[in-house]
C-alpha cells in the first residue's frame, strides 16, 4: 500500500449529485507520482466532471479526494502553482499573441520554463507574435497545452487535448508529453482517442454511467477473457468465427481439413474493443442507469 | 519519494501581477475594435455631434457677456458620461464576456490573485478613461473652440471628481457583471441601465429642466452627481444658480459617490466568483 505522499492523486467514493441527477457515482481510483493514468468513457459519462472536481472548479457531493495531498475545494493559490490545467474548450478572445499569452502567464508562477523552449515544445515558433484569436483551432489547443506546463506543474490535467488535432500534430504532442513524463510530471489525461490512451497511459480507468467500470494498465483492463484471440475464416461460403486461447492450434486443425482456409484472420482485441465491449455491458445495465450515460 | 516541500509564492506578487495584468489589459483592450468605439469614442463622437447639431442653440449668456455655447454646455456631461461608459458599462460587459468565454475559468485554475485581476482591470479602466478625457478636452478645447478653465481649483475639482468617479463606475461594473446570467444578456441587461442613467442625470437632456420627480429618482444614482461634479468644474460660476439649491453641492457629490462606490465593494464581494461552481 502506497502512502499519500507516494499519490498525485487519491479518489474514494467520489459523488457528484446535480439535484435528482447523479453524474458520478462512488469513483475510486489513485495515480502515483510519476503515473499518466486516463480517464476513457462515452459523452456525459462523468469523465469531465470528475477532472473538474480534481481541479477545484466544481464541489463534490461525498467522498474523499486528495490532490497533492490537498482537498481540492481548500486548494490555495500555491497549491494552485503545482498544477497545470488544459480545460477541454477554451473560446477567450485572443488579443495578445502567443508569446505574450505565455509570456504573461510565466509571471504567475515561481519557477516557469522558458519561453523559447515552450514555444518550440508545442511547434508555435512560426505563430509566436501572432494574436491567439488569429489562430486555427489546433494551434490554440497547442497554445492550451503550452498554458498548462508553462509553471513547470507536478500535476497536469489534460481534458480531451488534441481534439481538432491533425494525425501529425497529434503524434508531435505525445511526444511533448512524453517529454514531460521523463520529467516525472503525474498526468490525468482524458481523452476520445484510444490510441492515444495506449500509446501515453502507464494505466487507465474506463467510466460509464458515473462508475468506473474497469481500472488497470492497458494490457490488463478488460481483464484476460476479454483478449482472448478471435479466429476467422470461411467455410463453404459461409463466415465462421470463434474464439480461443489456443489460435495456432485452430488454425492447424483448419489447415488439415481445409486446405489453405479462405479470409482467415486471427484477431486480438484491441484496446478499442475492449472499451466499447465494457461500454456496451454499461449500456444494457437497468434502464435507470441508461440514462445517466444519455 | 517523500512529500515535495511547497515552495512559497513570493510576498507582494498580488501587487506584482497587478501591475503586469493592467499592461495585458491595457494592449487587449485596444486590439479590440468594437468595445473601443461604443466604450471609448462614443462620448467624443456625442459632444461632436451636440456641438455641432445645436450650435445655433441658446445656452445662455454670463454676466460679463460670455456667450456659453453648445460645446461648452456639452463638454462636463460628456465628461461624465465616458466616466460611466469607461468604468461601468465597459467593465460589466467585459467581465460578462470574460465570464461566457472562459477566460476566468482559465484564471481561476492559475496561481492569479483575484485582486491582481481587479487591479488589472480598474488600471485598464483608468488608462482608457483617462486618454478618453484627454481627447474629449483636446476636441473641445480645438475643434469647438471651448475656453478650458485657467484657475487650477477647477481643474483639482474636476480630478478629483474623475478619480473619483471612474473608480466608483468600474467597482458598480464588477458587481453589475455578475447579473446577467450569460455574456449574450449583458448587453440586454448593462446597456438600458447605462442609457436610462445618461437620459435622466443631465448628460444629454439639461437636467434643471427635468421634472422635480424626475430629479429626485436620478439623484439616487451616481450618475448625476458625476455630471453635477463636472459642471462645477466646467461650466461659468453663475451656472450654479440652475442647480438644486443654486448650489454647486460638491460635499453631496464626494458623499453620493463615496456611498455608491462602498454599495459597489460590498456588490462585487458578495457576487463576484471566477466561475459559477455546479452552474
Amino acid at each position: 500500500m502506497t502512502t499519500t505522499d507516494d499519490l498525485a492523486v487519491s479518489v474514494r467514493g467520489l459523488r457528484k449529485q446535480y439535484g435528482e441527477f447523479t453524474a458520478v457515482d462512488g469513483v475510486d481510483f489513485e495515480i502515483a507520482r510519476g503515473e499518466t493514468f486516463a480517464l476513457l468513457g462515452p459523452n456525459g459519462a462523468g469523465k469531465s466532471t470528475t477532472i473538474e472536481i480534481l481541479e477545484g472548479y466544481r464541489d463534490r457531493s461525498g467522498g474523499e479526494v486528495r490532490v497533492l495531498g490537498v482537498d481540492p475545494q481548500r486548494g490555495n493559490l500555491a497549491w494552485k502553482a503545482r498544477l497545470g490545467i488544459v480545460l477541454q474548450d477554451s473560446g477567450e478572445s485572443g488579443n495578445v499573441t502567443v508569446r505574450e499569452q505565455l509570456t504573461h502567464f510565466a509571471a504567475f508562477y515561481p519557477n516557469p520554463r522558458p519561453i523559447d523552449e515552450l514555444i518550440a515544445a508545442v511547434g508555435l515558433e512560426a505563430k509566436a507574435g501572432t494574436l491567439i484569436r488569429k489562430l486555427s483551432g489546433g494551434q490554440r489547443r497547442r497554445v492550451d497545452v503550452a498554458l498548462g506546463m508553462v509553471g513547470r506543474p507536478e500535476l497536469l490535467f489534460l481534458d480531451e487535448p488534441t481534439t481538432g488535432f491533425d494525425p501529425q500534430a497529434r503524434r508531435q504532442f505525445w511526444e511533448v508529453i512524453r517529454g514531460l513524463k521523463s520529467e516525472g510530471t503525474s498526468i490525468l489525461l482524458t481523452t476520445h482517442y484510444l490510441d492515444e490512451a495506449a500509446q501515453l497511459s502507464d494505466r487507465v480507468g474506463i467510466i460509464a454511467g458515473g462508475r468506473l467500470v474497469d481500472i488497470g494498465t492497458v494490457d490488463e483492463v478488460g481483464g484476460a477473457d476479454a483478449r482472448v484471440p478471435v479466429v476467422r475464416w470461411r467455410e463453404h461460403g459461409v463466415a465462421r468465427e470463434q474464439r480461443t486461447t489456443e489460435p495456432a492450434r485452430l488454425v492447424a486443425e483448419l489447415s488439415a481439413r481445409l486446405g489453405e482456409p479462405e479470409g482467415l484472420e486471427v484477431i486480438r482485441p484491441s484496446l478499442e474493443d475492449i472499451y466499447l465491449r465494457l461500454i456496451g455491458a454499461q449500456d444494457a445495465a437497468p434502464s435507470e442507469e441508461k440514462e445517466l450515460t444519455a | 519519494m517523500s512529500t515535495i516541500a511547497i515552495p512559497a509564492l513570493p510576498a507582494g506578487r498580488t501587487l506584482t501581477l497587478g501591475i503586469r495584468r493592467i499592461g495585458y489589459e491595457v494592449k487587449a483592450y485596444f486590439r479590440q475594435g468594437d468595445a473601443v468605439f461604443f466604450g471609448f469614442l462614443f462620448p467624443i463622437v456625442m459632444l461632436t455631434i451636440f456641438s455641432v447639431a445645436f450650435s445655433e442653440g441658446d445656452f445662455g449668456t454670463t454676466a460679463d457677456g460670455t456667450v456659453v455655447t453648445a460645446a461648452d454646455y456639452y463638454l462636463p456631461a460628456m465628461l461624465a458620461a465616458g466616466v460611466l461608459l469607461s468604468g461601468l458599462q465597459n467593465m460589466a460587459l467585459d467581465i460578462a464576456a470574460e465570464k461566457g468565454d472562459g477566460t476566468l475559468k482559465r484564471l481561476a485554475g492559475s496561481p492569479l490573485p483575484v485582486i491582481s485581476y481587479f487591479i488589472g482591470k480598474i488600471g485598464q479602466v483608468l488608462v482608457s478613461g483617462v486618454v478618453q478625457a484627454a481627447l474629449l478636452l483636446t476636441l473641445a478645447a480645438l475643434a469647438f473652440r471651448v475656453e478650458l478653465p485657467s484657475d487650477p481649483d477647477r481643474w483639482a475639482t474636476f480630478a478629483w471628481v474623475f478619480l473619483l468617479g471612474i473608480a466608483t463606475s468600474a467597482i458598480l461594473g464588477i458587481g453589475l457583471s455578475s447579473i446577467p446570467r450569460s455574456a449574450k444578456s449583458a448587453n440586454a441587461v448593462i446597456i438600458p441601465i447605462v442609457l436610462v442613467l445618461q437620459f435622466i442625470s443631465g448628460v444629454y437632456l439639461q437636467f434643471s429642466a427635468l421634472p422635480e420627480w424626475l430629479q429626485n429618482v436620478a439623484s439616487v444614482f451616481p450618475l448625476k452627481w458625476m455630471a453635477q461634479g463636472m459642471r462645477a468644474a466646467f461650466l461659468p460660476e453663475e451656472y450654479r444658480m440652475l442647480e438644486a439649491g443654486e448650489v454647486w453641492n460638491l460635499g453631496g457629490v464626494a458623499i453620493a459617490l463615496i456611498v455608491w462606490l462602498v454599495v459597489g465593494l460590498v456588490l462585487a464581494r458578495v457576487t463576484f466568483r471566477w466561475i459559477r461552481k455546479d452552474g
